[in-house]
C-alpha cells in the first residue's frame, strides 16, 4: 500500500515539477505582457496544485494534511486576485495589449 | 526513492525560480517584473513546503503560509504604488 | 463607562448572528488546526481570546455579512463546483502547456466581453476569479456586470466556458 502511495506522490510531483518548468519557460518565450500572465497563471495552479497533492498523498492523514491543504485554498484565492490587480493596473496605466483578432473593438475602457 | 523525487521537484522549483529572475531582470515594462516577482514568491512557497517533507521538520509550513499571506500583501501594496506613484527613472509603460 | 461603550461595542453583532458565528467557528477551528494545542487550558483560553478580538475587529469594520462569511452556499462550493473546475483547470493547463512548448507558438490573441447573469457582488467575484484561475484566459476588468476578458487561444471556447461557469454559479447562489 505504501508503495503504491510513493509512485502516486512521485507521479503528482513528477507532473508538478514539469509544468513548473513549462510556466517558466512560458514566462520568458511568450511576447508581451498580457500573454505572460498566463504562464504565471500555469505555475500557480497546475504547478503548485501537483505538488501539494503528492506531498499531501506523502504526509496521511494529519495535521499535515490540512495545513498544506489550507495553504493550497489561499493560494488558489489570492494568485487570481493579484493577477486581476495586475491586469487592471496596467490597463489604467494605458498599457495596452497586441491582440491577433480585433474582436469586440467597441468596448473601449470606461476610464 | 521519495527523497530522489523530493529533491528532483526542489530543483525543478529552483529552475522555475531561475526564469522568472531572468524575466524579472529583463521585463521592459513594470508589470512584467512585478509578474515575476509574484511568481518568485509563489514557487519560495512551494520550496518551503517540498524542504519541509526533505528535512522532516513539520513547523517549517507555517513559514509557508506566512510567506504566502506576506507575498500577497506584498503585491496588492506595490500596486497601489505604482498607481499613485513612480519607479524613479523608469516609466511604467 | 458608557462613552466607552458606545466607542468601542462591536456592532452589527446581533443582526448578523448567523454570519458571526459562522466566522467565529471557522476562526476556532482553523486557530485549533494550526497550533496543534489541543490539552494545556491556558493556551486554549489565549486562542480562544484571540479568535475573539478577531471577530471584535472585523465587526468594527463592518466585513461580517453575506460576503465576509459567506455561510448561504453552505458546501456546495466544495461538492459540486470545485470538482468541475478542477477538471476545466487540467483541461485547459494542457492545452496553454501545448501551445507555450510548440516550436511556433500559435497565438491568436483576443479580447472579448463576457456578459455575466450574476446579481450579487459574490457571484461575479467568484465568476472573476474562476476564469482568471483558469490558464488561457485572465478577467481584466469588470464593468457593471460585463467581464473583459483576454483570451490567450482559444476564440470561441473562451465565452463557452465563461457562460458555462456562469450557469453554474448562479446554481450556486440560487441552491438548486
Amino acid at each position: 500500500m505504501t508503495l503504491v502511495l510513493d509512485v502516486l506522490s512521485c507521479l503528482f510531483l513528477l507532473v508538478g515539477s514539469i509544468f513548473s518548468i513549462t510556466g517558466g519557460i512560458g514566462i520568458l518565450r511568450l511576447p508581451e505582457f498580457f500573454s505572460r500572465m498566463h504562464a504565471g497563471g500555469i505555475t500557480d495552479t497546475m504547478g503548485a496544485g501537483m505538488i501539494m497533492t503528492g506531498l499531501v498523498l506523502q504526509s496521511g492523514f494529519t495535521l499535515v494534511t490540512f495545513k498544506l491543504v489550507a495553504i493550497l485554498f489561499f493560494l488558489g484565492i489570492t494568485s487570481p486576485s493579484s493577477c486581476h490587480a495586475l491586469a487592471k493596473s496596467a490597463l489604467t496605466h494605458g498599457l495596452q495589449p497586441i491582440l491577433d483578432h480585433e474582436t469586440n473593438t467597441e468596448e473601449s475602457s470606461p476610464e | 526513492m521519495i527523497t530522489t523525487m523530493l529533491t528532483a521537484t526542489s530543483i525543478a522549483i529552483l529552475t522555475t525560480m531561475t526564469l522568472a529572475l531572468i524575466r524579472a531582470m529583463l521585463g521592459p515594462t513594470v508589470f512584467d517584473r512585478v509578474l515575476a516577482l509574484n511568481m518568485f514568491g509563489t514557487k519560495t512557497v512551494l520550496l518551503i513546503c517540498v524542504v519541509d517533507f526533505m528535512s522532516g521538520r513539520d513547523d517549517f509550513l507555517d513559514l509557508a503560509l506566512l510567506y504566502s499571506l506576506m507575498n500577497f500583501i506584498g503585491m496588492v501594496a506595490l500596486l497601489r504604488f505604482t498607481e499613485h506613484g513612480s519607479f524613479g527613472e523608469e516609466t511604467v509603460t | 463607562m458608557r462613552i466607552f461603550w458606545r466607542e468601542f461595542a462591536p456592532q452589527g453583532l446581533e443582526t448578523n448572528l448567523k454570519y458571526s458565528l459562522t466566522l467565529g467557528a471557522a476562526l476556532v477551528m482553523n486557530w485549533l488546526c494550526w497550533s496543534g494545542h489541543f490539552e494545556s487550558p491556558f493556551l486554549l483560553t489565549l486562542g480562544l481570546l484571540s479568535c475573539l478580538v478577531c471577530l471584535w475587529i472585523s465587526s468594527r469594520m463592518k466585513i461580517i455579512d453575506e460576503e465576509g462569511a459567506p455561510i448561504q452556499l453552505g458546501i456546495r462550493p466544495f461538492t459540486r463546483y470545485a470538482p468541475w473546475l478542477i477538471k476545466e483547470i487540467v483541461r485547459s493547463n494542457f492545452e496553454v502547456a501545448g501551445i507555450i512548448l510548440s516550436r511556433q507558438m500559435k497565438l491568436q490573441r483576443n479580447m472579448v466581453t463576457v456578459p455575466t447573469r450574476q446579481k450579487t457582488e459574490l457571484g461575479r467575484v467568484i465568476l472573476a476569479n474562476s476564469i482568471t484561475l483558469t490558464p488561457g484566459t485572465v478577467a481584466v476588468q469588470v464593468v457593471g456586470s460585463k467581464i473583459r476578458v483576454h483570451a490567450l487561444s482559444l476564440e470561441d471556447a473562451a465565452e463557452d466556458l465563461s457562460g458555462e461557469m456562469d450557469a453554474r454559479i448562479e446554481q450556486l447562489e440560487c441552491g438548486g
